[in-house]
């Protein structure tokens, strides 16, 4: 399985995410420039944190435009697995493979700290290997990573199972103290309906060794490739 | 030729917090009679054609591909007539 980390002007965790995949997780990788109109050949594509064309105008909105995104698109569209961290994330928004939309912090500040996730939905290519409610520690930073979505959206999203994870506490529990950003219902991370689609503001790539304080993030990397593994 | 003049703001239902800032830093100056402080942005575009209608339909179309995000975001614009 091959995966391919996207690499936009201003990307900045575009290094982290390649150097997880190909020296912890052991895979095969390779940079795509946004310049690129293709991604044949690749299985997983990873759009990474940073801050794309200087985040100008909103996060993500002149990304989404780039050469490579048409056939990002396409690649979704075909089943195709994306995983979107941080900027990543506000990019997959922009362009519409996922529902919803980031924005500033509601503390107004930049947050760079440790997480707790909790696993909501552990039937998707990425959580597959996770009990569902199990708890990751994985780390933000980010200004802009306050989810909202409208409430109807929200419902829809929630019985079909597109929250993956949320912000908790240490015993698990989603309150108002664990949201560093005030994301509607505590959402760090979100899939689009056919779940081949995940975006997560928290950084797993900064969390796969054990150097870094947390392997949690590395667990989400190994599921991908389970899953590719037992697709074949 | 037009200059389209745009404001952008986040929807009602969109919870403004750099609004509520200055909100907040408005009252603590004494300002009891306000009530609600929304931050946005506003953009200046300037559109060569003759065609008013054209480029009304124009700022509505950069507006929903790029200017806003309609998911959080609101947005108005008059267009004023300029020497090209």
């Amino acid at each position: 399985m091959k995966f391919g980390v996207i690499v936009f002007p201003g990307s900045n965790c575009d290094l982290d995410a390649y150097h997880l995949v190909r020296d912890v997780l052991g895979a095969p990788v390779e940079y795509i420039w946004h310049a690129e109109r293709s991604v044949a050949g690749f299985d997983c594509l990873i759009l990474p944190g940073g801050f794309s064309y200087g985040d100008y105008l909103r996060c993500g909105a002149i990304a989404r435009f780039s050469p490579v995104m048409p056939a990002v698109v396409e690649f979704a569209r075909r089943g195709g697995l994306v995983l979107g961290i941080c900027n990543g994330f506000q990019i997959l928004t922009e362009a519409g493979l996922l529902p919803g939309a980031l924005y500033s912090n509601t503390s107004l500040q930049f947050r760079c700290r440790d997480t707790i996730l909790r696993v909501e939905n552990n039937d998707t290519p990425f959580t597959r290997g996770l009990p569902p409610g199990q708890l990751l520690s994985i780390p933000i930073a980010h200004g802009e990573g306050n989810y909202y979505v409208d409430p109807e959206t929200l419902a829809q999203m929630e019985a079909k199972g597109q929250i993956v994870f949320r912000y908790a506490d240490r015993e698990g529990r989603i309150t108002p103290d664990a949201n560093p950003n005030g994301s509607v219902g505590n959402i760090a991370g979100v899939c689009n309906e056919n779940r081949n689609v995940l975006g997560m503001m928290p950084h797993p790539e900064r969390a796969g060794e054990a150097l870094l304080g947390s392997t949690d993030g590395l667990l989400i990397f190994k599921s991908i490739l389970e899953y590719w593994e037992g697709c074949r | 030729m037009w200059r389209a003049e745009i404001k952008v703001l986040l929807k009602k239902s969109v919870l403004d917090p750099q609004g509520r800032a200055v909100e907040n830093a408005l009252a603590s100056l004494g300002y009891a009679n306000v009530n609600r402080v929304r931050i946005g942005k506003y953009l200046e575009v300037t559109i060569a054609t003759p065609d008013r209608a054209a480029a009304e339909a124009q700022v509505r179309e950069m507006c929903a591909r790029l200017l806003t995000n309609p998911v959080i975001e609101d947005y108005t614009f008059t267009l004023v007539e300029v020497e090209a």
